[in-house]
């Protein structure tokens, strides 16, 4: 569905995007991760040709993305990372602007803004300036706004940023029936758990280069699946093991040693993934490098 | 979803584009009615106060009170900064701050579109205190012919300077930079292109320059329309293609834009 061709953006001489290839499927819920800076907005936005690629392709359903693609745009959905509704018009007007740009009949326009509206839980804010909306609202609008025109792709740019867990949640419970319908989501996040929560597949980026590619299972059977936290001395370090009872072993002998206060084990989660990954290291397991099949990371305290 | 695009054939994007960018400017326009009239009028009545009754309602100039040689100048200068004004902030926040310029980037229309739907909305803005001038100059008992050609071209010259907002709003990287724009170059050419005083009495060398300007094309074809009625072929030409360059360059930069 969309093909990233060894995509790369240069502004002067630092390079955000470097030799990215990708294939995103048909119907796919894809996660983009990294940290801030890891390229995954230029990415998208190289996709939406709001940046222009220092080289390399985008292909969309078979064809080259751009600035005017147009039919290649219409089956697109956007939801930006910064909040671009027309302040000055109301939920509805921002709505019908842009079924209006896609080309939308008025009466289609009506119907459609009435059901998504509906769908992002604010029929009754429908008139008011969208100024006066909370943080939330602005994103439900956002997302309703990209759905109009029934795109096929929908990219949403970390569209969690900056709201609440519930409300974050709620977000979450949106999103995850936009890809029962069949549409296939590109979606990017520094936020772990959201991946982990929405994505089938998951690519890691850092410093512009993708790193990992994989389901979040594989990704967190990959670093370990169990890992045990310990605090040595304000240097906090992650063990990971392949079982739960190779991290019991290897607390019972901290414990032994007289070092087993404040240690935790738990499954991993993308989150050890990506901290793994952040610290440098591949993601392969070391057997039994270390006692008990361990692999340890060590991160100081100025990395958090 | 395929089916959904072939369902509306018929509306064409380039309409598409057009009518929506017409549409929400005048969603705008309507909502801020009182509040825009109401600032339109006040710089024209001060010019009017000022050249007018306060300098020259006793001198005559070239043949006409001072008043009626000035107010198409007035309305030259006042059409200019409004068109101008109409476009380059309002884009250049929607560009640079609000990013609501990247909702029309990534729709299906084409570019042309947009530039075609800026430059005359903003030239509609830049009509309408032109026509609110006009209302005033007749409040306060000035007669001037004002016929269909004296409004053509000074339509003209809205299409020039929406032109010139566009391009500039889509070219600079800072919204500091659109003062320079008008410290630099609309200041300068509103008190320098004929509006005050007839380019007759400077040097040569100098009137050469003004007559490269825009606006000194504006302020002469109005004021032949409506102190002679006789066609102002050379100002028609001039203004047309400076509105077909500054549309070409607009169009240029948004393919250019945010790259």
């Amino acid at each position: 569905m969309i093909v990233l061709e060894s995509l790369t953006k240069r502004f002067d001489n630092r390079t955000v995007v470097d030799n990215l290839s990708l294939h995103i499927r048909p119907g796919e819920f894809f996660g983009l991760l990294g940290p801030n800076g890891a390229g995954k907005t230029t990415t998208i936005r190289m996709l939406m040709t709001l940046a222009r690629a220092t080289s390399g392709r985008i292909i969309i359903g078979g064809q080259d993305m751009t600035r005017n693609a147009m039919a290649l745009k219409s089956k697109i959905g956007l939801v930006p990372q910064h909040i671009n509704l027309d302040g000055e018009l109301t939920a509805r007007e921002n709505l019908d602007m842009h079924g209006r740009l896609f080309g939308l009949r008025p009466e289609e326009r009506k119907s459609r803004i009435t059901e998504l509206l509906e769908f992002v839980e604010m029929p009754d804010r429908a008139n008011e300036p969208v100024r006066k909306f909370s943080g939330g609202m602005k994103r439900r609008i956002l997302i309703a706004r990209a759905l109009m025109h029934r795109p096929q792709i929908l990219l949403l740019d970390e569209p969690t940023i900056g709201l609440d867990p519930m409300t974050r949640r709620r977000m979450w419970d949106l999103v995850r029936k936009l890809n029962t319908g069949g549409q296939t989501i590109l979606l990017t996040t520094h936020y772990l758990e959201e991946a982990e929560a929405l994505c089938n597949r998951v690519a890691l980026m850092n410093k512009g280069k993708l790193v990992e590619l994989g389901t979040p299972e594989e990704l967190k059977t990959k670093v370990g699946p169990f890992v045990v936290e310990t605090d040595d001395g304000g240097l906090r370090r992650s063990h990971f093991f392949p079982t739960r009872e190779a991290g019991s072993l290897f607390i019972q002998d901290l414990q032994q040693d007289g070092k087993g206060s404040s240690v935790s084990l738990r499954a991993s989660n993308l989150e050890d993934v990506f901290i793994h990954l952040t610290s440098g290291d591949s993601l392969s397991m070391e057997e039994g490098t270390s006692k008990r099949d361990s692999k340890t990371i060590n991160h100081r305290a100025k990395d958090f | 979803m395929e089916q959904q695009a072939a369902k509306n054939p018929s509306i064409s994007p380039l309409w598409a584009g057009i009518s929506t960018i017409l549409w929400q400017e005048y969603l705008i326009f309507s909502r801020r009615f009182w509040k825009n009239t109401a600032s339109t009028m006040v710089t024209p009545i001060l010019y009017l106060f000022a050249f007018g009754f306060g300098l020259g309602r006793g001198i005559r100039f070239e043949g006409v009170s001072y008043l009626e040689f000035v107010i198409p100048g007035i309305v030259a200068l006042s059409t200019m900064t409004s068109s101008f004004n109409a476009v380059a902030t309002p884009l250049n926040i929607s560009r640079l701050y609000d990013k609501t310029f990247e909702e029309y980037l990534t729709a299906p229309i084409p570019m042309i579109s947009l530039t075609i739907g800026r430059i005359l909305a903003g030239a509609f803005r830049g009509m309408f205190s032109g026509l609110v001038m006009l209302a005033l100059t007749m409040v306060f008992g000035v007669h001037l012919h004002i016929g269909g050609l004296f409004l053509l071209l000074l339509f003209l010259n809205c299409l020039v300077f929406s032109g010139f907002g566009f391009w500039a709003a889509l070219t600079i990287q800072s919204h500091s930079e659109i003062n320079k724009f008008n410290a630099f170059v609309i200041s300068p050419m509103s008190f320098l292109c004929g509006t005050f005083f007839s380019l007759q009495n400077i040097p040569q060398f100098l009137s050469a320059f003004l007559y490269i300007l825009p606006l000194t094309h504006t302020t002469n074809g109005l004021r032949t329309l409506s102190l002679t009625q006789t066609f102002p072929l050379d100002s028609f030409i001039a203004l047309t293609l400076y509105a077909l360059l500054f549309f070409g360059l607009g169009l240029r930069a948004c393919y250019q834009v945010e790259e």
